[in-house]
């Protein structure tokens, strides 16, 4: 079935994919500490984290993707830094699609992973105290494997909405071939180029196989973690 | 075996200040209505709660003291706490629940230590079982297990058996019973039900907002009359722990030591020598100023009488000292009147065997249980 795709097409389906997985994977971390501070957490200043984590929700991806390439480009100060520092380069390249999808898809990780948490029983933290459990040991062993239902549903959502990021992939690090050209940006250049219909329809496809793929996915791990998870 | 709390609390409006000492091994009850501030008490104990200033001291070790700083956090005072909704951990097994404290105590219990406290609650074939898939008795078991399994210098039961139904909760009771006989440390229950302190204490700390009203032992606390508001108790009755003598098969009866005298009640389920607490309604007993001839009731116990009290409409209650023992008497103030009762008098207490309320103190199963000495 894959010889129906050209090399191009299966680059860009690859491309998606990296791009998605980094961009989970990095997110996934600090989205857990960030929700559990607003879950469990009492501290000043507790409402603007709040709004701050939910502004790529509500901010134009382009605007996104202008904010990062402002921060983030070779000669913007933070950007230069990394690269002279670290060899990190963000701007027009795959690192870069995977920082703005981390960034636009971070709220999705954080609302669901908050609400798994703000429903487990803080009683059960205060059993585990008494039982001589200090607060990491608490919160590796009691907080995150309840919570894994919800962690797994914000890294689904987050992985899906990834692959599906545009606006602000296109506006920070452009539409590079085998570099920045993810599922969406490819289906894009298809309508753009004349004659390229039958490719775009091949890519529709592509992505609407994978989406179904992963919501299925979805389902399958869900169940089996909240077996795993008693409830 | 000691525990020592002198603590003041605030929380929404309501004061708390507390002070009471246990200073032997076995339960103590904290008694009182719903509301009078006892589970945040030993929320306090447990170190759960930070108290606003006080001292709390187990086993001669302070774990607070407001005077020197000293706040050891709850993890590290080694205080069993079963919870009243038992809160087990749901996504581990009922195996890996009982190991929770033990593999983080500083004195890992034995694999036989560990045997006997499984045997002892009657849990061992839950072990690979989820929470979800439990009873509430058998969740309060499995809680009481792990809190056990730590070792613990103190345990907290915060109503264990108030979630419970009936028949659950004489699940539940003999597994309690049997630990209290057993276990080597002060066991603290909270509790508003009259039933279960009475068959359960053997002290009474009487709890009323916020203050400890009155505190000792449960024969003595349960029979004071001016108490009887407060504990909740429709009507007086009296506690008596009594020695199992011998059993008269044929007539179905069991005769029973205590430090009053000697009884016949309906047999009981306990081989002689075991010990048992008795009830006696205040309204079951007769007075007599000389023995009866030719009467049914076969109980006559010899007193003194140390107190009467005006009890509802025409009764009244007299308090005897009968040797060792308290008993109540609940008649009219016309019989009162007509024997010319007053304190220091001598009578007889009339009791048939038929109303005394026999529970069953459990003999000590498993007499030494490692597990829980310290």
């Amino acid at each position: 079935m894959w010889s129906a795709f050209t090399p191009a097409e299966i680059e860009a389906l690859m491309l998606s994919l990296q791009v998605a997985v980094v961009a989970v994977g990095a997110a996934l971390p600090p989205a857990v500490a960030v929700a559990f501070l607003l879950a469990r957490g009492r501290f000043p200043g507790r409402a603007l984290v709040d709004s701050l984590v939910h502004l790529p929700l509500v901010l134009p991806p382009v605007v996104m993707g202008y904010l990062l390439l402002i921060s983030f480009g070779t000669r913007a100060p933070l950007g230069a830094w990394l690269l002279e520092n670290f060899g990190i380069r963000f701007a027009f390249s795959w690192a870069g699609a995977a920082l703005a999808a981390a960034i636009i898809t971070f709220p999705f990780q954080v609302r669901s992973i908050r609400l798994s948490i703000e429903a487990i029983d803080p009683g059960l933290s205060q059993a585990a105290e008494t039982l001589g459990a200090g607060p990491l040991d608490r919160f590796v062993n009691i907080t995150l494997p309840l919570a894994l239902p919800g962690i797994l549903a914000g890294a689904i959502t987050a992985f899906a909405a990834s692959l599906g990021e545009f606006g602000a992939i296109i506006t920070f690090v452009s539409n590079i071939p085998g570099e920045t050209r993810t599922l969406p940006l490819a289906i894009y250049t298809a309508i753009q180029t004349p004659g390229g219909e039958t490719a775009a329809a091949r890519l529709a496809a592509l992505s609407i196989a994978l989406a179904v793929t992963g919501l299925v996915l979805a389902e399958v791990a869900a169940q089996r973690v909240r077996r795993l998870s008693g409830r | 075996m000691t525990l020592t709390v002198r603590i003041e609390h605030r929380f929404r409006g309501f004061r708390l200040a507390m002070e009471f000492a246990i200073e032997r091994p076995g339960l103590t009850a904290l008694f009182g209505p719903s509301g009078s501030g006892k589970s945040t008490c030993i929320n306090l104990i447990s170190g759960l709660l930070k108290p606003e200033s006080g001292y709390i001291e187990i086993n001669g070790k302070a774990v607070f003291d407001s005077a020197s700083g000293l706040n050891l956090p709850a993890r590290q005072r080694r205080i069993g706490y079963v919870f009243q909704d038992a809160r087990l951990f749901p996504h581990l097994s009922v195996k890996r629940n009982l190991d929770f404290g033990a593999r983080r105590s500083p004195e890992p219990p034995s694999p036989a230590e560990r045997g006997h406290v499984v045997e002892m609650l009657g849990i061992g074939h839950l072990l690979e079982r989820r929470p979800a898939g439990l009873s509430g008795g058998e969740r309060q078991r499995v809680a009481l297990g792990r809190a056990l399994l730590m070792k613990p210098s103190l345990l907290l039961l915060d109503e264990p058996l108030a979630a419970l139904d009936q028949a659950r909760k004489s699940e539940i009771l003999p597994h309690l019973e049997r630990l209290r006989d057993a276990a080597r440390i002060p066991i603290v229950l909270v509790s508003h039900a009259l039933d279960d302190v009475a068959r359960l204490a053997d002290d009474i700390v009487v709890v009323n907002e916020g203050r400890c009203v009155a505190a000792g032992p449960v024969e003595e606390i349960l029979s004071r009359l001016d108490l009887l508001a407060l504990t909740g108790q429709s009507e007086p009755m009296s506690v008596i722990t009594a020695e199992v003598l011998h059993h008269d098969v044929e007539g179905g009866l069991s005769e029973l030591g205590f430090n009053g005298g000697r009884l016949w009640v309906a047999r009981v389920e306990a081989e002689p020598g075991a010990q048992v607490r008795l009830r006696i309604a205040a309204r079951d007993v007769m007075l007599a100023l000389e023995p009866p001839a030719a009467i049914s009731a076969i109980n006559l116990i010899r007193g003194r009488v140390a107190g009467i009290a005006s009890g509802p409409g025409p009764f009244c209650d007299i308090r005897l000292v009968c040797g060792g023992a308290i008993l109540l008497a609940r008649i009219t103030r016309r019989s009162a009147e007509r024997l010319g009762l007053a304190e220091g008098r001598e009578v007889i207490a009339v009791i048939k065997a038929v109303s005394v309320n026999r529970r069953a103190r459990a003999a000590p199963v498993l007499p030494s249980l490692p597990g829980l000495t310290r």
